[in-house]
């Protein structure tokens, strides 16, 4: 049993964490402010390089979100008692994550107070027009999901539910890698590989983060997690990472058998200065080949060294995005091939990026409003896992 | 005739005439404000065929132009608009160099247009490719999807437009075949300011006009055909 002045420690602890995310977010506000009245100029985006740092934020954010739910599919779908005692906990991660990217999303538009256009005028050839639709759907879907959870009356429901969302979560991330599959001029991008891949990606995110805050409620809760449980889940996030690693390496390898691709993946791979240094040391080595280390050799895989492999994961995911998303851009759009060009409009040059303070604020503030809503859900109702004794099933 | 009915007629007569007169300068005004009724037809694809051998290195005419008549700033920072640029080209195999200019290609399948979410991207029945300003989100994914790189965000706040070419900050934009000219008959300020006549403007579907002649007899190419967007700028001497 804690004691009073550790109890009322904790109370105020909580209050001071939720006023920090609290200002991170007003400071992403005042940037999104800043940006109204200056316009993008303060960004560190220009006309060669159009989403910069909020859109690394946001996409992770996303395709987190979607992939987050596997636990929850796990075990409504596939019927895992002790991924079932942690769907609740899932979907709400979920919600969180795609409250806050999409608030980054839409923040960073150049109008974004014409937001309800994007409802009122529908372009159905538009792969941004459905994502709103998908958005909003897993929104609402997720939020049934989890009523069908934790209402009784609702349980017979929860297992369609679950289905639901499950099948939702897949159309959501293809939705998002398509944004990118579809752009066929553009050399980074226009493989159908995208859309799996972000899906393969979504599920090591995902799992990664809810590991991390799951370890941090557990902590907080002064509880330990059931060592058979947390091998479990680490295996799975093993695998999830080796996955993951063998889409991206797919999508690199098949680029460099196209020829017209190759001047393209060796900008990327070798010669692209911070995308090469940030793709092999960011993302390989610390994102994909340490945790596996951490989760695997024998003597690691404790609850530290899960925690720590998951916190990688998250990093090595930011690094991904900045060499996808920015990298991708950096490369000049091939014209005329076979032709070399210049322009006062950086035809034929390596497009130049710094991302400004403000991107950075805006980016952080959507990591923050996924924050709030979790650690202010958590402390209000009920989404600590509650597990059975452990029975292998 | 009665007196009577002579009086009544010279009063109706004065009336409608005074009416006529109290009415037209308004109608006029109406018509003005409103311009032609008649939309524009799908007959109609206007066009340009650009002959790079006429086309000089150094020579920024066309850009100058355009830049004077959208209101444009004319430089040339990674953040500010630019409609239409002159490319160098240099073919890598044969060291061949050529000089072109470069902008919104008025594709008959536009990306820009299949991409964006509210619409904004558009093409008149006439195949100009324009940018609705009011629906405009600025979520920058025509930019993306556009293989011609011609397409600018506006990063800052702008001052002194030209009333007929409306720009806003947080929208995109591109080269609009100089809409406004050619709504009246005019010609596109590139083509008009090109001291060599590189840049033939007309209309590709009508077999008598120039273009659609020369297209006819010389050799000419679409940038990047093989995207299968027939553009309605084409390239002689390439």
């Amino acid at each position: 049993m804690p004691d009073l002045a550790s109890l009322r420690f904790k109370n105020r602890m909580y209050y001071v964490l939720l006023a920090a995310a609290g200002l991170v977010a007003l400071a992403g506000l005042y940037a999104v402010h800043m940006m109204e009245t200056h316009g993008h100029i303060i960004s560190g985006m220009n006309n060669q390089i159009v989403w910069g740092m909020p859109h690394v934020f946001a996409i992770f954010l996303i395709v987190a979100a979607s992939g987050v739910l596997n636990v929850a599919s796990i075990g409504s779908v596939f019927g895992k008692a002790i991924y079932k005692a942690r769907a609740p906990l899932a979907s709400l991660l979920s919600i969180a994550m795609l409250a806050g990217g999409l608030t980054v999303l839409m923040l960073d538009l150049g109008r974004p107070d014409r937001i309800i256009v994007a409802a009122t005028n529908f372009n159905p050839t538009s792969v941004f027009a459905w994502n709103v639709v998908l958005y909003s759907g897993m929104f609402s879907l997720v939020v049934v999901y989890l009523w069908t959870m934790m209402e009784r009356r609702m349980n017979p429901w929860n297992k369609a539910a679950g289905l639901a969302v499950f099948v939702w979560r897949f159309v959501l991330t293809t939705g998002t890698g398509l944004i990118f599959a579809f752009l066929t001029a553009r050399q980074a991008y226009g493989s159908a590989l995208l859309p799996p891949m972000f899906i393969v990606l979504s599920f090591a995110w995902g799992l990664a983060v809810f590991h991390v805050v799951q370890a941090n409620i557990y902590a907080w809760n002064e509880k330990a997690l059931d060592p058979d449980i947390l091998r479990r889940k680490k295996n799975l996030l093993g695998v999830f990472v080796v996955g993951s690693l063998y889409m991206v390496a797919t999508y690199h390898f098949t680029n460099l058998y196209f020829a017209h691709q190759s001047g393209f993946e060796h900008f990327i791979l070798r010669d692209g200065g911070i995308y090469p240094a940030l793709f092999w040391w960011g993302y390989v080595v610390l994102g994909n080949l340490l945790p596996l280390l951490l989760i695997y050799v024998p003597g690691l895989g404790k609850s530290k060294c899960v925690m720590l492999a998951s916190m990688l994961v998250i990093a090595g995911a930011f690094a991904l995005l900045y060499v996808f998303i920015i990298g991708g851009q950096a490369y000049p759009l091939s014209i005329f091939p076979g032709y070399q060009a210049s322009s006062s409009f950086a035809d034929g040059q390596i497009g130049s990026y710094q991302p400004s303070m403000y991107e950075v604020m805006l980016g952080l503030g959507g990591l923050a409003i996924a924050f709030i809503i979790t650690t202010v859900s958590v402390r209000v109702l009920n989404f600590m896992p509650q597990d059975k004794p452990y029975i292998s099933d | 005739m009665s007196d009577l009915d002579m009086k009544r007629r010279n009063f109706l007569k004065t009336s409608v005439g005074a009416a006529a007169v109290a009415i037209a300068p308004g109608m006029m005004l109406f018509q003005v404000a409103n311009g032609s009724s008649e939309g524009v037809s799908a007959k109609v694809r206007w066009g340009m065929l650009i002959d790079t051998n006429q086309c000089k290195t150094g020579c920024n005419d066309c850009v100058t132009a355009c830049n004077k008549e959208n209101g444009l700033s004319g430089e040339t920072k990674a953040t500010d608009a630019q409609w239409i640029r002159k490319i160098e080209i240099k073919d890598i195999s044969s060291g061949r160099e050529v000089s072109l200019p470069m902008m919104c290609q008025h594709c008959e399948h536009p990306p820009c247009v299949d991409v964006c979410p509210t619409n904004a991207s558009m093409k008149r029945a006439d195949g100009i490719v324009l940018v609705d300003k009011h629906r405009c989100i600025g979520c920058r994914y025509c930019i993306m999807a556009c293989p011609y790189k011609a397409r600018s965000f506006v990063h800052e706040p702008l001052h002194d437009q030209n009333p007929d070419v409306p720009r806003g900050k947080g929208t995109v934009e591109s080269c609009t075949l100089c809409v406004h000219r050619v709504d009246q008959g005019l010609q596109p300020a590139c083509a008009e300011a090109c001291p060599n006549k590189a840049i033939l403007f007309g209309d590709l579907n009508d077999p008598q006009s120039e273009i659609a002649k020369k297209v006819r007899t010389v050799a000419s190419v679409q940038v990047r055909a093989d995207l299968r967007l027939n553009p309605g700028v084409r390239y002689q001497g390439l």
